[in-house]
This record gives C-alpha cells, structure tokens and sequence, in this order.
C-alpha cells in the first residue's frame, strides 16, 4: 500500500510539470468540447435566423411567360433574374455547381393556365447538396403556395367553397419542452465530457508506460524491492485523478458557456445547473477507472511513445461508437444499455438535461458494470506488467 | 555475494547467454570483461532480476532471484546500461523516490539522501530538475539512487560508460570505498585498463561463455601474456576455437 501511495504521489507531481500532460488534462480536454460547441450552436443559430430574411435570387428561364407568378416570388423574398440560355446549359451549371437550382417557364405556360389543364415548370437542382436543397425547397414551397393559390381562386369562380379541398384539418401538438429539445444537440455533450476524461489522462498513461521504458527509467525501477503490482496500481491511480480533474473541468467549462450561449432562439433550455453537474461527475467518474486502464493496456504494447500516442488517439474515439450507434437507431433508454460503458453515462446525462427523471437502478448497474470492467482491464495491465517483453 | 549457476538465456534464436557461472564474494570487486554483445548486460539483468534465466540459477546472499525475487532484489542496488531519470524531478527527489520504494522511513530517507549527495559530490545540482543534465551528471544520480538503501550487493552495467577522466576517477574511489566497507561489487565493463586497476577477480566473458574466471596475475599467467589486453584477446580466441 506504502508503495502504491509513493509511486502515486510521484506520477502526480511529475506530471504536473510536465507542460504536455498538464496542457492536454487541464486546457485541451476541458475547453476543446464547449468551444467547438458554441461555434456549431452559434453556427446553426444565425443559418436559422438569416434563412427567411435573406433575399434568393433565382435564375429563369422564360420569365417573360409567367408575369403573375415572378411578382408572386418577388412577394415571397424570391428575386428573379435572367437564366442561363438554355435547358441544357441550366442542367450543366447546376451539375457544376455553378448555379444552385433554376427555373424553366415553358413557351406554353400562359395558354395551359388559361384551358386550365396543369402548367409545367421544370425546376433543377441537385438535391444531394444540401445548401442548394434548401434554396430549392424554398423556391418549391412558394411554388406550392401559388398553385393552392390559383386554386382557390378558380374554385371561388366557379361558385364552389374553396373548403371543400380540405377535408382534414390537421393539428399538431408538440409536448417536447425547451429541455427535450435540448437534448438532442446537448446528447453529443457527454462525449465532450468522456474525451477530456480521457484526454486527461491520456499523457499520463503514455508516460508511465511507453514513456518510462523510452527513458530508460523503467529497468532500474524493476529493480527495486517491490512488486509490480503495486508500481501498476499506483500508476493508474494517478492516471485516474489526472481524468477525474479534467472531467471536472470541463464540466464546469460547460456550465459556465452554456450560460453565454443563446439557446433559447433555438427553443432550447438545458437542464445544467451545479446540481446536474454534481450529479454528472458522479455518473461519469467511474469511466475514470475504465479509462485509465485501457489506455495504459493499449500503452503497454506499443513499442515508444511515438507510437503509444498513434493508438491512444484511437482509444479516444472509440467511446463515441455506441454513443452513434444508438443515436443512430434513435434506441430509447433500456436496461440493457446501462450494461454498456460511455453509452450509459451519456443516456444517463440526456435524462440529466432533458430534466427526466433519473431510474436510480440504471444509476447503479451503470457504475457498477463500469467499475467492474475497469477492474478486469487493471488486472490484465497488472499480469501484463510481470511481463519480460515489458523492457522491449 | 552473489552467486551463479550455469545460466542460460535465449532472446528468440539469439543465444545470449550459454552456460555462465561464477561467485562474486563480499569484500571483493569482481569484473565481468567482455566484447559487445558477449553476454555481459543479459548476465547482470538476470541478477537484478528482470529477466529470467531459461536454465539454472543464480542467488543473491542465499536469496534465488527467481523463486525469491523480492528478497533478492533487497539486497541488491543496481546500475543498468543506460539508465533513466525522470526529468522533471530534481536529482534529490529522483534519489528520495528510490528510497522511499525500498521502505526506508521519512528521517531515515533524507539522512541517506543528504549522505550519498555527499558521497558522490552532487550537491551543486541536487536541486535542480535532471532535465538537461550531462550524462556524466545522469550517471552519478543514476548511481546514486541505485546506492540510497544501502545495499549489500552493487550491480553496475558499464558505469564509466561516456565518463570523463574526473568522472571515471570517482567512480573508481567510488567502488573501492564500497569494496572496503565489505560490499559485493560486480561491475562490466570492456575497458581493459579500468578492470585491471580495480578488480580483485575478472571474469571475462565471449560468446556467452565464461573464458576465464581468475585475478588479474593468474590470468597473466595463464594465458602467457603479460599485457591485459593480449591476455584478452587470447582468452577470447580459445573460447572461439572451442
């Protein structure tokens, strides 16, 4: 036990200055989350604000056929400008991309309006570029509402009660609150917390491993009166408390820019106060124990530092798997998951921010699957160590 | 004192070591003389127990270093080839940890650290972070913490190794103050000059063979040269020959 403490207070203070590890546990991990967050949320916000007052110049082809409908557009924020010659030369600058979606009004247009059999227009676009669609879509919805339009019209000539096309009235009532809606953006949260857990600590598992072997430290230290054992368990030790103080860190991080972020033009509340945070760091610290351990398995094998640091990026990836796949399948929580590390901890903190009640069972089974891996990983680090192929 | 039996060690199909014994008395310098890649380093690495012999067996004052690692690694203060400090740890705290892992408790470890601070003459930068240092000043902290806990037995793998002539001089006042004060000292070396001045016994070493195991007359004597370096040489070429 003496021994794990001393070998546990000297990977401390070692680390602590050493500037690389202290940069990544206590700036890099910690920041790099809420950072890249406000600008995708500042990002989204102002494409959200800007999309209906912006002016969208469309290119026509034809204009001069459809008179009604070009100042109809024009009401609608739609500017219309010359197209390009013709068909094929629009498709070939939308294929290019040098324009993102044009309009053809056919010859015919006006005389197929007046017999009232249905007027073609050809709109082109590439509907896999997402910004284009969007232009597009605009430019479809104003079409739509200048077709119901004429209908409506039409059916107000012939003595008929424009009603009668709609024989549903449809409407929706939403129940998600402000912190459900957050939710779903605020879900990728929880892998900003796992990575600076991870990030943390991610030099420090390099150092005691790889690094000590590197430096020729490690030999010497084998040589000593102890066990290995204990040169391993007071090494991870310190490793965890390395990510358990980023993991607060960037907890509080979080709780200080959340304040600073305007969420609310979203329609989003999250539930973030010191509480959840209290509560989060307690969900999320046994990851600390699972994490450390794995880092410095993968740590053990690699060769030098150069290439323990290739690896460890891959281990700081790996959490997020589960994370997508069940955000993908759009899963909602079971007990099942709670059986799953990172993927746990992260449906527990979209409870947590979506201010749902917490299942305390899943609390439990989370922690303790959590811890109960972590502990299989650290034992597997320890008979690793007793290894020859350690000195490389 | 340590003693060893017929041990043998492979690192895939290279045979490092074939078949070494010897004793290594307290009281005594012993020197285990030898090229590069003789089998010097793997020897000293079975002792201080990092490695573990494929056959036979060694003892460290009665302790095995295999089945009784622990106890033997108790008696025993070692200098590997090339070995690391932690650079940002002053030399005071590199040598202070050691001795805090060999159990010695808090009065006694800054006693024994003031004192082999003394002993080696590193008081002008035993407070200073070992990044940076010379590898001369590595060497002497390096040895310093292997010396901390008082061993019995002192293992040192190449110690002059890139010395200069005021270093190698220590050293060698060094392990003759150790010798005196009825330590075990076994030290490689492939220095012939160094092994002649110092040791008591030599044990030179080709092929991970042991070619010749006696004090520096009797091997004059036995391979007919009167120079240590032709004594060498002849010694090495009758293990080559078989």
């Amino acid at each position: 036990m003496r021994t794990l403490f001393t070998v546990f207070v000297k990977e401390i203070i070692d680390n602590f200055r050493d500037r690389r590890t202290l940069a990544s546990a206590l700036i890099m991990g910690p920041l790099f989350g809420p950072m890249l967050f406000a600008f995708v949320i500042n990002l989204s916000i102002e494409r959200s604000l800007d999309d209906l007052d912006r002016i969208l110049e469309l290119p026509v082809i034809g204009a001069e056929h459809a008179p009604n409908l070009i100042r109809f557009l024009r009401s609608h924020n739609i500017e219309v400008i010359d197209g390009p010659a013709d068909r094929a030369a629009a498709i070939a600058a939308v294929t290019l991309g040098g324009q993102d979606v044009v309009m053809i009004v056919p010859e015919e247009f006006g005389q197929q309006l007046a017999d009232a059999i249905p007027a073609k227009i050809e709109l082109i676009s590439d509907q896999a570029n997402t910004q284009a669609e969007r232009d597009a879509r605009r430019v479809r919805s104003a079409l739509t509402g200048y077709s119901q339009e004429l209908a409506t019209l039409r059916l107000v000539a012939r003595g008929v009660n424009p009603l009668v096309l709609r024989p549903i009235n449809v409407d929706e009532i939403d129940v998600s609150t402000p912190s459900g809606r957050s939710a779903i953006l605020l879900g990728m949260m929880s892998y900003f917390f796992i990575f600076a857990l991870l990030m943390g600590g991610m030099y420090l598992a390099i150092d005691t491993t790889a690094g000590e072997r590197e430096r020729g430290s490690l030999e010497p230290l084998l040589s000593l009166p102890v066990t290995r054992d204990q040169l391993m368990l007071g090494k991870i030790a310190a490793t965890c408390v390395f990510m358990a103080v980023s993991l607060l860190l960037s907890l509080c991080s979080f709780f200080v820019a959340l304040k600073f972020m305007p969420l609310e033009q979203l329609g989003m509340t999250p539930n973030f106060g010191p509480d959840v945070v209290v509560a989060a760091f307690f969900v999320l610290v046994p990851f600390t124990l699972l994490g450390a351990s794995l880092m410095t398995l993968v740590a053990l094998f690699t060769k030098s530092y150069k290439e323990a640091q290739t690896w460890l990026s891959i281990v700081l990836i790996a959490p997020t798997l589960p994370i997508l796949i069940v955000s993908i399948l759009t899963l909602r929580p079971q007990l099942e998951f709670m059986f799953v590390p990172s993927l746990s901890q992260h449906l527990l903190l979209v409870d947590m921010i979506k201010n749902e009640p917490v299942n305390m069972l899943h609390v439990v089974i989370s922690v303790a699957s959590t811890l109960a891996l972590g502990a299989v990983l650290t034992w597997i680090c320890a008979r690793l160590y007793r290894r020859e192929g350690l000195l490389g | 004192m340590i003693a060893v039996k017929d041990i043998h060690k492979s690192f895939g199909k290279v045979r490092a070591v074939r078949g070494v014994s010897f004793g290594a008395p307290d009281g005594k310098i012993t020197g285990l003389l030898g090229p590069n890649g003789a089998g010097k380093s793997t020897t000293l690495r079975v002792l201080y127990t990092v490695l573990k012999p494929d056959q036979g067996s060694a003892t460290i004052d009665g302790s095995d270093v295999v089945s009784d690692s622990l106890a033997a690694r108790k008696r025993i203060g070692a200098l590997p080839h090339g070995a690391g400090l932690y650079p940002h740890l002053t030399a005071r705290e590199n040598i202070a940890y050691y001795a805090r892992l060999c159990g010695l408790d808090k009065q006694a470890i800054d006693e024994r650290v003031a004192d082999i601070i003394d002993l080696l003459e590193i008081g002008d930068f035993s407070d200073r972070r070992t990044k940076g240092f010379s590898h001369g000043q590595r060497t002497k902290v390096a040895l310093a913490r292997a010396l901390v806990h008082n061993p019995q037995n002192v293992i040192l793998d190449e110690p002059s190794n890139g010395l200069d002539v005021m270093a190698t001089r220590s050293l060698r006042e060094l392990i003759l103050k150790l010798r005196n004060a009825g330590r075990c000292v076994l030290f490689s070396s492939h220095v012939m000059q160094e092994v002649a001045a110092l040791c008591d016994d030599i044990i030179i070493i080709a092929n991970g063979k042991v070619a010749i195991d006696d004090s520096v007359e009797g091997i004059r004597n036995r391979t007919g040269c009167d120079d240590l370096e032709d004594a060498f040489v002849r010694a090495i070429e009758m293990v080559e020959a078989g």
